[in-house]
C-alpha cells in the first residue's frame, strides 16, 4: 500500500512532464529537409569519394605521380599513369582511375599525399544501376570542374 | 419539436457529411500533429499543405483488392468493418451540437451512447474472431478485456454527472451547465462540486482514450507484438472502414466529454453561446487525443488492467460517494 500513493503522484507528474515536452517540440522549427527541393550543405569533414585538386592558375592537377596513394590504398582502388614532362623535370598525370566499388573511404590516400593533390569530394548523390559507373576517371572530373569554374 | 421528413433527411445528410469529413481529415490532422511533435513537416505534397492527402489515401485504398483469405468466416469477416463504422455515426444522432442543432433530444441518450460504444467493441471482437488468425484473436480478446475494465470507471464517473444534473438526457445536461465556465460540471461552484469533478473529468478522459483503443492503450493493435491486431487480415476499404470508425469514435468521445463536463455549446465567459464553442471544444479535445498518442509509449496489457482495476475504479467509486454526499449535504 505504501507504494500506491507515491506511484500515483510520481506517475502523474511524469505524464505531465511528457506532455510538456511534446508541446514544446510542437512549436519548434522542423529539422528535416525536403530533399529533392532542399539540398543539404555537407559538413567540412564529410568524406565523399576522392578527387584531384587542380592548381589555382592553370587548373592542371597538382599530382606529381609519385604513386604514394596507390601504395597506401589497402583495397587497391587506385590506378594511375604519368608521363615525363617535356622539360625533363618531374612527371605529369595522364590517367587517374578510382574503383569506388572497392573503396572504404579510409582516407589513407589523402593522408599519404604530400603534394596537396587529393581531397574528399562533397558529392553524396551517388546512385546508379550500373556497377561500371563507379569506376571513375578523376582526370575527367577535374577537367569538368575546371570548365565549370570558367 | 418539428418532425417532418425534411428535417430527418437534412440531419441525416448533415451528420453523414460531418462524419465523413472528420473521418477523412482527422487522419491528416493526426499525421500533421505527429510530424510537428517529431519536428517533421508531415504530408505536404498532395495539395496545399497536403490537404488532399486523405483523398489520395482513399483512392489508393479503394483501388486495392478487397482480400478475403481462405478459412475466414466470410459473412462476419465482411460485416465487422461496417459494424465498426455504424455505431459511431449513429451516436451522432443524439449529440446536442447547440441549443437548436441536434437530431434527436432523446431521454436516456447517455445510455444509448454507451450501448452503441459497446457495439463498436463487438466489431473488433468479430473482426478478430472471423479472421481466423492467431494475432487477430489475441488482439480481440485483449480488446474485450480492456473495454470491460474501462467501461466500469467510465460509467461510474458518468453517474456523478447524472447525479448533479438530475437527467440522463445529454441536451438537458448541457442546458444545465449554461452561463459561464463556473457552471460547467468540471469547475462547478455550486455545492462545491469543483472539489471532485475535475477528478471525474480526468478519469473519464483516460477511459475515453482507452475506449477508443488509442495509444497508449492500443493493446488491440500493438504492432510490435500482434502485427496489426484485429486488422491484420483486412485490406483495402475493409481496413479503411476500421480506421474511419476509429476516428469517428474519437469524435464521439470528444463530443461526449465536451457535453458532459465542458458545458456543451456554452461560452466560457457567458457570452455568445453557440455551436462554434462546441466545435472549438471538441477539436481541442481531439488535439489532446493526438497529443497524448504521440507523447506516451504503449503500456503492457497487465499494467493497463492494473491502472483500471487498482486506480481508476477505486477512485471513481470514492468520487461517486463524495459527490453524492455533497449533493445531500448542501
Amino acid at each position: 500500500m505504501s507504494g500506491y500513493w507515491s506511484d500515483i503522484v510520481t506517475g502523474g507528474k511524469s505524464l505531465v512532464t511528457g506532455l510538456a515536452i511534446t508541446a514544446r517540440e510542437f512549436f519548434r522549427p522542423v529539422v528535416t529537409e525536403q530533399y529533392p527541393w532542399e539540398v543539404p550543405t555537407m559538413t567540412p569533414l564529410f568524406r565523399g569519394h576522392i578527387e584531384l585538386i587542380g592548381s589555382e592558375e592553370t587548373g592542371e592537377p597538382n599530382c606529381v605521380v609519385c604513386g604514394m596513394c596507390q601504395r597506401a590504398c589497402p583495397s587497391g582502388c587506385i590506378s594511375l599513369d604519368g608521363k615525363k614532362n617535356e622539360s625533363g623535370k618531374g612527371k605529369a598525370l595522364t590517367r587517374y582511375i578510382l574503383d569506388f566499388t572497392k573503396c572504404s573511404l579510409c582516407g589513407s590516400c589523402v593522408e599519404s599525399c604530400n603534394f596537396n593533390a587529393l581531397r574528399f569530394s562533397r558529392d553524396y548523390n551517388l546512385v546508379s544501376f550500373d556497377k561500371d559507373d563507379f569506376i571513375m576517371d578523376l582526370m575527367n572530373r577535374l577537367e569538368e570542374q575546371n570548365r565549370c569554374k570558367r | 419539436m418539428e418532425t417532418s421528413m425534411w428535417r430527418a433527411l437534412l440531419y441525416l445528410v448533415g451528420l453523414l457529411i460531418f462524419a465523413g469529413v472528420n473521418a477523412a481529415w482527422l487522419g491528416w490532422c493526426e499525421r500533421k500533429g505527429a510530424a510537428r511533435i517529431q519536428r517533421r513537416i508531415g504530408p505536404c505534397e498532395a495539395g496545399f499543405a497536403g490537404l488532399l492527402q486523405p483523398l489520395a489515401d482513399g483512392l489508393k485504398l479503394m483501388s486495392k483488392q478487397l482480400l478475403v483469405p481462405q478459412g475466414v468466416d466470410g459473412i462476419i469477416f465482411r460485416v465487422a468493418p461496417v459494424l465498426a463504422m455504424i455505431p459511431a455515426i449513429t451516436s451522432m444522432a443524439v449529440i446536442p451540437f447547440s441549443e437548436n442543432i441536434g437530431a434527436r433530444a432523446m431521454e436516456l441518450s447517455v445510455l444509448l451512447l454507451f450501448a452503441l460504444a459497446s457495439i463498436g467493441m463487438i466489431s473488433i471482437l468479430l473482426g478478430g474472431w472471423a479472421s481466423g488468425n492467431k494475432y487477430a484473436i489475441i488482439s480481440a480478446a485483449r480488446s474485450v478485456s480492456q473495454s470491460l475494465a474501462y467501461e466500469i470507471p467510465m460509467l461510474l464517473t458518468v453517474i456523478t454527472v447524472v447525479l448533479i444534473s438530475g437527467s440522463i438526457n445529454l441536451r438537458e445536461i448541457a442546458i444545465d451547465q449554461q452561463g459561464g465556465f463556473w457552471h460547467w460540471n468540471i469547475f462547478r461552484l455550486k455545492n462545491g462540486h469543483f472539489l471532485t469533478m475535475w477528478i471525474s473529468f480526468i478519469i473519464f478522459f483516460i477511459c475515453s482514450v482507452a475506449e477508443t483503443n488509442r495509444a497508449p492503450f492500443d493493446m488491440a493493435e500493438a504492432e510490435s507484438e500482434l502485427v496489426a491486431g484485429f486488422m491484420t487480415e483486412y485490406s483495402s476499404m475493409g481496413f479503411g472502414l476500421f480506421m474511419m470508425g476509429e476516428y469517428l469514435n474519437i469524435v464521439v468521445g470528444a463530443c461526449l466529454t465536451a457535453t458532459l463536463f465542458l458545458g456543451g455549446w456554452d461560452c466560457p465567459f457567458g457570452l455568445t453561446p453557440g455551436v462554434w464553442w462546441f466545435v472549438v471544444k471538441i477539436y481541442a479535445l481531439i488535439f489532446t487525443f493526438i497529443w497524448i498518442r504521440w507523447t506516451y509509449p504503449r503500456t503492457q496489457i497487465y499494467r493497463l488492467l492494473n491502472l483500471s482495476w487498482k486506480i481508476l475504479i477505486p477512485f471513481s467509486m470514492a468520487n461517486l460517494l463524495v459527490t453524492a454526499a455533497l449533493i445531500k449535504v448542501f
